[in-house]
This record gives structure tokens, C-alpha cells and sequence, in this order.
């Protein structure tokens, strides 16, 4: 197991790598100048010249790439162009918005993707097999833009029962201490605040599960029919065993190995931040972060915050690997 | 089983959870009667505001610190601000007599020497520390285009600056909220350090910087002005996505909101708990012809594409008539517009008769460059593009419609690489300098002149008119330079546009100020 997980770490590398190099690459390829973003439209050439220099620019780029490799072993990520700040430090606050956000939105996806999909495919071909079927394709169809702005205009100006945007009520403002604002409440005994913190993430959580719990839930379905037909169903149930617990216990253990590969996956993809929702509910998130580093072609946030992002994304899939091998017994690692 | 149990617990909470919170209304807001939320597009990208070249930081540094001079209330006309009186005989030597008792924040004095050590920082900077330092005064210390000889304190409330030649904008120039003075003992501890932790002499002082999300500065006891500010705290809160700004306005989590979507307008005004709020126009928006490029190297042709275009449609259907047609390359609010110009009326046949003379009788082919971003002064460039072309193919050309993302837009732009293309310009202090020099000269060819637009005479008249300190001859000399450019026509000018706000109806005592940095030192609730 530990040769195992050693392994595979050890696989991360030229992965990752290779993920730096094509992104520096990339940013490199599009126009526009970090200088002349930075020193805005009333620039003069000399002055574009001498921000260049200082920012190590007017280098050949593979100088440029091995200076940052070298920085990047070091752990250390780069500075801001923009800000001038450590990206180390910046990224954490947008990160922590993000993964708050990420939890919240997968564990609803989980909840009903997973419990609609059993349904279905226990009910197979009934109404509510159809119709959570047809929700689900509308799901992963809905544009966010339409669904987020619909949300707001319901729950917060017809019913006023939640907030449009943002983590938090401005008016009383929490105390970051770890960025997770969840924790950040409840390790100062703030319950009012946690429950304000908890409102302001129901609306952008529901924009952001509808895609993965639509995929989850398709994905349970068939892989529950499938699990459904097998001979070890049919023998549990003529002992009588009652079909909640057929369904539920016996059929679902088997069929879940495929619906955590998915969920893994949309998990990562809920981690590298949803540029659309962030954007719809002001949320101060990673995907926000690495869009306006594109704006103002801020190479070295572009390219830590990829780094970052890819990593939690492959060991994410590394953890999935792993929770295989705990579930399903016959699953070894060597 | 026990697992079992545990999960099931864990889902009948949820389940509670999830109902209560649906069942709570709208929760408890702390006193709303002196805290502003003002809800904008982006954040701030430093809170120095002499380091950065962008609005949403002097948004907020236009209330944490004061510069000299200032702007009036709703113009760019030079008032007193930190300096109570100043004068000058020649032009070169300018005397500024400063109020006393003022207070920084971190309860430095503020003095003659403050204001010393501010000249003295952004003098020995460079172009990336302080990039409008650069183009305002022309360089730093020992450069040879700088403007300013020396800074000098004489007693405790005097300052003299001297200058190596006249400057006509100069007064302006100090009034900008990035030279605003700030405290020497902040910055003094390092540059990095003090665009995060701001102290000025301002209303308000700082509070608490959420990247991306929120800036929170209060009240300042202190401040010498008694009786301001009305408000305890301000949090400006950074929504980028224009209709949920207004949705949160709506539901009341903000007070206040910049960058209304014209079409929104209608909306607001017909909502009892809103106000609309326009804020006087200091842009312009416009067509560029490049000059340099076939066919619009001919006069006839940039003359007739200006016949061509019908601006009043385009304002009436996405300005939603939030915008006056533009004749001229500035508006009319400054000083040295020239009022007496023709304007090219929208004339089909009188185009086609310019193309027939240049030599193009049945038109051509040709890209226009639709602006991907929507501004204040061009809301919607893909549906605007998509009248000019229309309009275009009326006199036989026919335009292709091309965007690009908007660093890569304004990249390929400035290299002359497109045939016409939409931008636009807000202006910076109110001065002709800032709108015609700047769009228009020789001299800023491959910087903000996309146009490659070059005339010998004009630029004789710009350099005149900076030197020249009496504004009535300076008028004149500005006057002049745009019946050279109505002639020449290398714009096709298309709107200045009244960009919009929103606020509860309760908010009193806001006044949009032209340079979009709103001074909130006044604002209440009632």
C-alpha cells in the first residue's frame, strides 16, 4: 500500500512538469504585455521596457522557466506582477472560498445525485425514473448564468429567504482566521455568523451541484441497473430480504466503485473554481483569481495557481484510487 | 449498525438544517443607518494610490486620503483641499499654503515636510512604482522631461514647488486622486507594506482588505472637518456580474451600486425603493480609422465613413438614450470644446459621393473591430458593430466583424492592426490635454493614438497650449486643433455617455463626481 501511494507520487512529478511547462508556454503565446497592462494605456515605450527588465521579461524563456522551476522546488510559488505579493499568500483566501464552496456544492450533488439514481434504477422505467432522468439532462444543460440570476430573483427578492451574493453579511463582517469561514465562525463560538455564512452558500452551492449531481445521478442509475441484474440480487431477495435494504446495502456496495470515479472527478473539477458562479455570486474564489491573472497577464499567479489546482486535482484521484481498494476487498494495491 | 445510525443522524440534521434556514427570513442586518455598502465591478488593485493607473482604487483612496488641490464637487474645477490658498506670477514658481491642524491617521502631523517627503518618494521612484507620476510630470528626478525643478518647505505651512517650465494642466494634475499625500511615517516603512496598510489624511481611515470581496474603512475621529464624515463605515463590495449587482441592490444588501446597465434604468425608476443616479459624462467613445492602413489613408474616406454612420440610432438602442451624440473627440464639460463644429450629419448619399471621389465607387472590403468588454461609453460593442455594419454595406462597404479578447484587442489595436476599431476613453483630470494630446498626438503614437492619426499643425497647437498658461489663449489653441481633426477625421465620434448608479431611496447627499471617484464624506441615510 505505502510502495503503492510512494509510486504514484512519484508519478505526479512528470505530470506536473510537463503541466508547467505547457502552461508557460500558453501564457506566453497570447498578446499583450504584463508591462504594458500594469503601467496602463499612457505608458511609454521606455517605461514598458524598464518594467520588463525589472520583471525579468526581456529574458530568453527558457532562462525565465528554469528560474521559476527553481523557485518552484523551493516552494516558492512566484510574486504577484500585480500585486506585488507572494502568490503563496494570495492564493489561500480565494483557494479556502473556493473549497468551502466545492464541499458544500459536492455533498448536495452526493446527497440527491446519489439517492435519485438509486431510485431510478430501483424504480426502473416508473414516472420519477423519468422525470429525475429528464431533470438531469436539464441539469447538466442549464446554462448557470440564467439559473444563478434566476435563484437570486426567487430566494432573495421575491422571498427574501436568502442572500444574493457573497460569503458573508458585510454588515458584520467575519474574522478570517483560516479563510474557511465555517470554521472560522465556529472557532469563535460566532453561531449567528456561521448561520449567515451557511445562507450565503446555499444559493451558488445549488448553482454549482446541478452539473455534478445530474452526472451523479446518471451514473448511479446505470451503474445500479446493471448491479440490479445479477444473481446475487435475486438470491437476496428470495430469501426475503427486504428491497430497501437489497437496494441500499447489497446492490449499492457493488455498484459504487464506478460513481466515485465521477465523483472524484467533478470534485476536482469543483476545486479548480467555477469561473460563472463565482462571477454570479461575487464569491472571492480561486476561479475569479486565475480569470483576472489572465486579464492582466499575470504570468507567475497564472501558473502557480494551475500548479496548485492540478495538484489537488491528482491527488484527489489518488485518494479515489485508494478509497477503492477500502470498499471493495478484491481491489489490491502492489 | 452503529455507522448506520450515524449517517442517518447526520441526514436528519441536514434535513432540519436545511428547513430552518429556508424558514429564516431576512436575518438581522446591523444598524444600517451608518454603515454604506457600495457594490462595484472589481477590486481594488492597491490601495497606494499613487502606484496604480485604475479607477477602482482611487474609488476607494479618494476617501482615505486628500491631495493639495482639489476637484469641485461635480467638475474638474481646482478648489482648496489639503492646500488652503496657492499662487504663482510666472507660471514656474507655485506657493501653497497649507491648512494647519490637519491630522494622518497614524497621528502624524501633516505639514509642509509631509508634503516634501510625498514629492520626494514619487521623484526618486521609476516608471513601475509610480507609472502617472511618469506621464503626468514627464519622469523622475534627473530625467530630462521632468517638470518639476524642486519641492521645498518654507516654515511649517508653506510649500514651494518650482518648475523647470510652464506645465498649463500642472494645478490639475495635483489635484488627481493619485497624488494624494500621504503619511510619511507609513510609507516609510516600506512601499509593499503601505499599498495594503493606507494612511492618509481622509475622512475615513482603513479597516480590512478581503481580496476580491470586500474593503471596509470607517470613520476617522480626527478628521478636520468637523461634523464629517456622516457615515461610521463604508464597505465597498466587489460584485463583478452587473444584473446580480442590481439583484443584491434590490434585496437590500447593498445601498449603492455603479455600472447600471442602461437597460436597467428603466427598471429603477420605477422601483419605490430606488434612485437612479447619472454621473456627469467625461468620456467619449468613437470608431478609430487607421490611418495608415488602405483605404482609410484617404480623407475622403474617413469623411464619408463618418456621413455614413447613423449615431442617433446607436444611442437611442443601446445607450437607451443615456448618451449625447459626439462631434468632437472630448466632451463638451471641458474646457476648450469647440462648440461651433458642424457636425457630419448622417448623409448616405453624401458618403457614397466621398467614396465615388476618393477612387472607390463601389466600396471595399474591411474589418471592424467590435470592443468584446462593455464600458461605460460603448455598453454593448458587438450590437453597436452590428449597426455600423449594416449601416456600411448602405454605401457598398463591406465590413467583416472581428473581436478579440481584450488584452490581445488592445495589443493588436495599438500595433495599427486593424481597419476601425471601437474604444473609448474616460478622462483623468478634466484638461483637453488629457482627451486630444493624449488620443491623438504624434507623440503618443503606439501608446494610446491607435489611429497613427499624425498632423504637423496640430501638434505645434498642442505643445503651445501646455506651456501656455492663460486659459483664454489655450482655448483658442484647442479650439483650432479640433476643426483640424473634424477636417482630417480620423474618429468617427459616437457617444458620451452618462454612466449610471443606483441607490436605496433613503441615501442622501451623493454626488457623482465626472472622474468616477466619489468623495463620500457627505453621504447619509434619511
Amino acid at each position: 500500500m505505502l510502495s503503492y501511494i510512494g509510486r504514484r507520487l512519484i508519478q505526479l512529478v512528470p505530470v506536473l512538469l510537463g503541466m508547467v511547462f505547457i502552461v508557460f508556454m500558453m501564457i506566453r503565446a497570447i498578446p499583450g504585455s504584463p508591462a504594458q497592462i500594469i503601467l496602463g494605456q499612457q505608458a511609454t515605450p521606455e517605461a514598458i521596457a524598464a518594467m520588463n527588465a525589472k520583471l525579468g521579461l526581456d529574458q530568453p524563456w527558457f532562462t525565465q522557466f528554469f528560474k521559476y522551476l527553481a523557485g518552484i522546488l523551493q516552494g516558492d510559488l512566484g510574486e504577484s506582477m500585480r500585486t506585488r505579493l507572494p502568490v503563496a499568500d494570495e492564493i489561500w483566501p480565494h483557494l479556502a472560498a473556493t473549497i468551502e464552496l466545492a464541499f458544500f456544492a459536492i455533498i448536495i450533488a452526493i446527497i440527491i445525485g446519489i439517492n435519485a439514481g438509486i431510485i431510478s434504477a430501483w424504480f426502473q422505467n416508473s414516472w420519477f425514473d423519468y422525470i429525475a432522468m429528464v431533470l438531469a439532462l436539464v441539469g447538466v444543460s442549464m446554462p448557470i448564468f440564467w439559473l444563478g440570476l434566476l435563484g437570486q430573483w426567487v430566494f432573495a427578492i421575491e422571498f427574501s429567504w436568502l442572500p444574493t451574493t457573497g460569503r458573508e453579511q458585510v454588515r458584520d463582517p467575519v474574522h478570517a482566521i483560516t479563510n474557511l469561514y465555517i470554521i472560522d465562525t465556529l472557532l469563535q463560538g460566532r453561531f449567528d455568523q456561521l448561520w449567515q455564512v451557511m445562507r450565503h452558500l446555499i444559493l451558488p452551492g445549488i448553482a454549482l451541484a446541478t452539473i455534478p449531481m445530474a452526472i451523479i445521478a446518471r451514473m448511479t442509475r446505470s451503474s445500479m441497473l446493471e448491479v440490479m441484474r445479477s444473481d446475487y440480487i435475486r438470491t437476496a431477495r428470495a430469501k426475503g430480504q427486504k428491497m430497501f435494504w437489497v437496494v441500499y446495502k447489497h446492490a449499492f456496495k457493488n455498484a459504487v466503485i464506478p460513481i466515485l470515479t465521477v465523483i472524484g472527478l467533478q470534485m476536482g473539477m469543483l476545486l479548480g473554481g467555477a469561473i460563472l458562479t463565482e462571477t454570479i455570486f461575487a464569491w472571492p474564489g480561486i476561479g475569479r483569481y486565475i480569470y483576472d491573472a489572465i486579464n492582466f497577464r499575470d504570468y507567475p499567479v497564472i501558473q502557480s495557481s494551475i500548479l496548485v489546482i492540478a495538484f489537488i486535482f491528482v491527488m484527489i484521484n489518488l485518494i479515489v484510487d485508494l478509497l477503492y481498494g477500502l470498499i471493495d476487498s478484491r481491489i489490491k494495491y502492489d | 449498525m452503529s455507522k448506520k445510525r450515524m449517517w442517518s443522524v447526520a441526514l436528519i440534521l441536514l434535513l432540519v438544517l436545511s428547513t430552518a434556514l429556508a424558514a429564516c427570513g431576512k436575518g438581522s442586518s446591523s444598524s444600517k443607518e451608518d454603515t454604506l455598502v457600495f457594490g462595484r465591478g472589481g477590486d481594488s488593485k492597491s490601495l497606494d494610490p499613487s502606484r496604480v493607473t485604475e479607477g477602482e482604487t482611487f474609488k476607494v483612496t479618494v476617501n482615505l486620503f486628500e491631495t493639495l488641490l482639489n476637484f469641485g464637487e461635480q467638475d474638474t474645477s481646482i478648489q482648496p483641499g489639503l492646500a488652503k490658498e496657492w499662487n504663482t506670477d510666472d507660471g514656474l514658481t507655485y506657493t501653497f499654503k497649507l491648512r494647519e491642524g490637519v491630522k494622518f491617521h497614524d497621528g502624524t502631523d501633516f505639514n509642509a515636510d509631509a508634503v516634501v517627503a510625498n514629492f520626494e518618494r514619487w521623484a526618486n521612484g521609476d516608471a513601475d512604482k509610480f507609472p502617472y507620476y511618469n506621464s503626468m510630470f514627464g519622469g523622475f528626478k534627473g530625467d530630462e522631461g521632468h517638470v518639476i525643478e524642486s519641492v521645498t518647505a518654507d516654515g511649517d505651512y508653506t510649500v514651494i514647488i518650482k518648475l523647470k517650465r510652464t506645465q498649463a494642466p500642472f494645478l490639475k494634475n495635483i489635484a488627481m486622486s493619485m497624488f494624494a499625500i500621504a503619511s510619511p511615517t507609513a510609507f516609510e516603512k516600506g512601499d509593499d507594506q503601505f499599498e495594503r496598510n493606507p494612511v492618509g489624511t481622509g475622512p475615513f481611515e482603513f479597516v480590512e482588505w478581503k481580496p476580491n470581496d470586500s474593503i471596509t474603512i470607517k470613520k476617522f475621529d480626527g478628521y478636520w472637518q468637523k461634523g464629517l464624515p456622516k457615515l461610521n463605515k463604508i464597505v465597498f463590495r466587489s460584485i463583478p456580474d452587473n444584473s446580480a449587482r442590481l439583484n443584491a441592490l434590490i434585496a437590500g444588501e447593498i445601498d449603492l451600486a455603479d455600472g447600471i446597465n442602461p437597460s436597467d434604468a428603466e427598471k429603477i425608476e420605477g422601483n419605490a425603493d430606488l434612485q437612479l443616479i447619472k454621473r456627469p459624462s467625461m468620456n467619449v467613445g468613437y470608431l478609430g480609422l487607421t490611418v495608415t492602413r488602405p483605404p482609410f489613408d484617404k480623407k475622403e474616406v474617413r469623411q464619408a465613413m463618418n456621413h455614413a454612420i447613423d449615431k442617433e440610432t446607436i444611442i437611442n438602442s443601446f445607450f437607451e438614450g443615456q448618451a449625447n451624440i459626439a462631434k468632437n473627440p472630448m466632451p463638451p464639460s471641458i474646457s476648450g470644446y469647440n462648440d461651433d463644429i458642424e457636425p457630419y450629419e448622417y448623409n448616405p448619399q453624401k458618403a457614397k459621393e466621398l467614396l465615388a471621389k476618393a477612387g472607390y465607387p463601389d466600396g471595399f472590403e474591411m474589418e471592424l473591430w467590435a470592443m468584446p468588454v462593455p464600458r461605460p461609453y460603448m455598453p454593448d460593442g458587438a450590437k453597436v458593430a452590428e449597426v455600423i455594419q449594416s449601416n456600411l454595406a448602405d454605401i457598398g462597404i463591406k465590413a467583416k466583424i472581428v473581436s478579440y479578447e481584450w488584452g490581445t484587442y488592445l495589443d493588436k489595436a495599438s500595433k495599427g492592426e486593424a481597419d476601425a476599431f471601437m474604444l473609448g476613453w474616460t478622462g483623468d483630470n478634466g484638461d483637453a490635454d488629457n482627451f486630444l494630446y493624449v488620443l491623438l498626438d504624434e507623440d503618443n503614437i503606439g501608446s494610446n493614438n491607435y489611429t497613427y492619426f499624425k498632423n504637423a499643425k496640430m501638434h505645434d497647437l498642442f505643445i503651445q497650449a501646455q506651456t501656455e498658461v492663460d486659459e483664454n489663449k489655450r482655448v483658442e489653441l484647442y479650439k483650432k486643433a479640433q476643426e483640424i481633426i473634424h477636417e482630417e477625421a480620423p474618429w468617427v465620434p459616437l457617444a458620451h455617455s452618462t454612466p449610471l448608479l443606483a441607490a436605496t431611496k433613503d441615501l442622501k447627499g451623493f454626488l457623482p463626481h465626472p472622474t468616477g471617484s466619489d468623495v463620500l464624506s457627505n453621504v447619509e441615510f434619511k
